[in-house]
């Protein structure tokens, strides 16, 4: 080890295409609110960047409780997109996020082409710093389209299911946007580097994978699904070999940038995943169980890569190929 | 501010077979916490559940700096936690959730708990008492299942006026729910505030009396969550709206609640 530990700094510096974080680790849409629940515990300005809960058009409810049943290593959830809808996030919820000290990535559903067109020249108009001092960090840092949510009846999982209708989707998105486009993948596919062809050929910038799983919990003495929706998405640690499988087929597959996410909860899972082909990794559900856990994860991720000689974090993604 | 603690037990004990009474040492919670509120534990370390558990506190010590949690065992995680003994250490979320209301002038109160659903409602009776001393008379109205089940009797009468207990099969105190008992003494007692904390169709219930007799009531709600401070929005509860019903949070809105905001269902 001796001649490895050097004490020498490691540049965290992560370039996705055009969009430039200060480091590899980012928090997952819809496990970290709108950035200022977890504020406390873990500062957004020590983050890559963070991931607001997915936005729709209108306003939506959610599902009815209850939500969520806890499986092995993992979880379900069937939360349904509840968000306040993009004119109250855009009045209400985008100047405090404009505040933080971090780059911002807005994650969009919709049920048709016109609402992920509108969502996307709707944000357009805000996405610009509006003065100096947000410069670093305010505006939006960019797109993330959820073609991939498990827990709404129509659109959501529907777009991300169909290379077609998943490279339309992007390209809605894209025409309306100046800012970089990330496609999320959905798991719940046969063929997951076609699909990552497809939003490619859409004009997607990054990639991110992978949103949940669909699955499923009887309760054995009501006999009865345990959630209301009956079926909902899978994460945490149960789903980190699959995410990993995934990340690796995709990073053979396209050229584009990868996020790769789906059960890290230390620091060696977010090594994997980058030895995998991911160029920066989004933290969840391990939040819920330890609000420092990404913090946690960078610090590690840095002394593995400094013990090891590296000098850019980012020399280790792909080493796991070829 | 909740904070993020790992703490050491300081003891454990088994009040009724499967409810354990956990006394952890905390200044920050025994200074910062205010009845209602509660505290999100991680039962064990490995992979057997993951989640944390929500717990309300039962009581602080703000001389020894110590406060207790009172749980039953229900499934795997609570079990786990039934395992740590004194000098073991535990990791906490805490305090979390909006605390009940404390009123200046207590005037005649009542608590409604059944099951587990007595323990925040010491808390409650412990400070109201603690602010307005002796003149403060509450009357604690206790639902178990059975005798066997029937805890922190002493400990309650030590606050309240009366105490009134009930239990399924009648083994201790009035036979059947408490809620039949508090609906007995409801009018005939003048209580200006009533809270109450237990399963879902006790609290219905109790709301409806409330209601009937002109008493202000407080309610505390469970519900299932991820995160515990209001990032996952998993532990939705509905509340009314002026033009019908929206979705609040269990763990950031509540669990306390006044009996005109929410919409419970059976
Ligand atoms: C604000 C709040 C305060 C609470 N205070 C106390 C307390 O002081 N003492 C106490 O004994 N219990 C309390 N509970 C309930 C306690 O959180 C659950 O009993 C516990 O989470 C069950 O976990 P488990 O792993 O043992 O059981 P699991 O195997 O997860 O589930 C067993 C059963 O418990 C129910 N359950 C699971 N998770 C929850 C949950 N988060 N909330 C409610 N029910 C759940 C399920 O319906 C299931 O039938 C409180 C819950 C809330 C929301
Ligand atoms: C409670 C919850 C809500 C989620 N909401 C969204 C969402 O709104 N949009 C989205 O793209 N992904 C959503 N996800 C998926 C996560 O962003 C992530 O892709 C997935 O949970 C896998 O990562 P993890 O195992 O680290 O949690 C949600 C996940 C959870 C657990
Ligand atoms: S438990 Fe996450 S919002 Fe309440």
């Amino acid at each position: 080890m001796q001649e490895y530990s050097n004490g020498h700094q490691v540049d965290l510096t992560t370039r996705l295409g055009t969009l430039v974080l200060r480091n590899p680790v980012i928090t997952a849409s819809g496990t970290y609110g709108f950035g200022e629940e977890y504020a406390a515990y873990c500062s957004p300005s020590s983050l890559g960047a963070i991931t607001v809960k997915g936005i729709t058009p209108l306003p939506r409810l959610g599902n009815p409780v209850p939500r969520l049943a806890e499986t092995p290593a993992g979880l379900l959830n069937s939360v349904g997109l509840e968000n306040p809808g993009l004119e109250e996030f855009i009045n209400s919820y985008l100047p405090k996020l404009a505040q933080l000290d971090t780059a911002v990535i807005v994650n969009i559903s919709g049920f048709s082409l016109e609402d992920y067109s509108l969502m996307a020249s709707a944000l357009e108009e805000h996405s610009r710093p509006k003065n100096r001092d947000q410069a670093r960090s305010g505006g939006i840092a960019a797109l993330e389209v959820n073609i991939s949510c498990p827990n709404i009846k129509h659109g959501g999982m529907a777009f991300g299911t169909n290379p077609k209708s998943a490279e339309a989707v992007v390209q809605a998105v894209k025409r309306n946007t100046t800012l970089p486009v990330i496609a999320k993948l959905s798991p719940n596919v046969t063929d997951i580097a076609e699909m990552a062809k497809a939003v490619s050929s859409g004009g997607a910038d990054i990639i991110s994978l992978i949103n949940t799983l669909l699955g499923m919990s009887i309760d054995i003495r009501t006999q009865k699904p345990v959630l209301a929706n009956k079926m909902g998405g899978l994460s945490g640690p149960a789903i980190r070999p699959v995410a990993v499988r995934m990340v690796y087929q995709v990073y053979e597959a396209v050229e584009l940038p990868l996020i790769g996410m789906g059960g890290i909860a230390t620091w060696e899972d977010a090594v994997e995943f980058m030895l995998a082909g991911a160029s920066a990794v989004s933290i969840g559900t391990a939040n819920f169980v330890n609000p420092m856990a990404p913090l946690e994860i960078l610090k590690g991720l840095e002394d593995y890569c400094r013990q090891r000689g590296y000098h850019s974090v980012q020399e280790i993604v792909g080493l796991a190929h070829g | 501010m909740p904070e993020v603690l790992a703490e050491k037990v300081e003891s454990m004990e088994e009040l009724a077979r499967g409810v354990f009474r956990m006394r952890i040492k905390s200044g920050y919670i025994a200074e910062e916490a205010r009845p209602g509120q509660f505290v999100n534990i991680k039962c064990g370390d490995g992979m057997e559940v993951i989640l944390r558990r929500p717990i309300s506190i039962c009581s602080v010590d703000r001389d020894k700096g110590t406060f207790d949690v009172v749980f039953q065992v229900r499934g795997t995680g609570t079990a786990l936690l039934a395992q740590k003994r004194a000098g073991d250490m535990v990791d906490f979320i805490g305090p979390l959730g909006k605390a009940f209301h404390m009123p200046e002038n207590p005037g005649r109160i009542a608590v409604v708990g059944g099951g587990i659903g007595i323990f925040p409602l010491y808390f409650l009776l412990k400070e109201l008492k603690g602010v307005s001393g002796d003149i403060f008379t509450g009357d604690a109205f206790l639902g178990f299942r059975d005798s066997a089940s029937a805890i922190m009797l002493d400990d309650f009468r030590q606050l309240s006026g009366n105490v009134f207990i009930s239990t399924d099969d009648g083994s201790m105190g009035f036979k059947g729910t408490i809620v039949q008992l508090f609906g007995e003494k409801a009018a005939a007692n003048g209580y200006d505030l009533v809270y109450a904390c237990g399963p879902a169709p006790m609290m219905k219930k109790v709301i409806e009396l409330a209601d009937r007799n002109g008493i202000k009531c407080q309610v505390s709600l469970e519900q299932r969550m991820g995160c515990g401070i209001g990032a996952c929005l998993v532990c939705a509860c509905k509340t009314k709206k002026e033009d019908g019903w929206e979705y609040k949070h269990v763990c950031k809105d509540g669990p306390v609640f006044w009996s005109g905001e929410i919409i419970l269902e059976d």
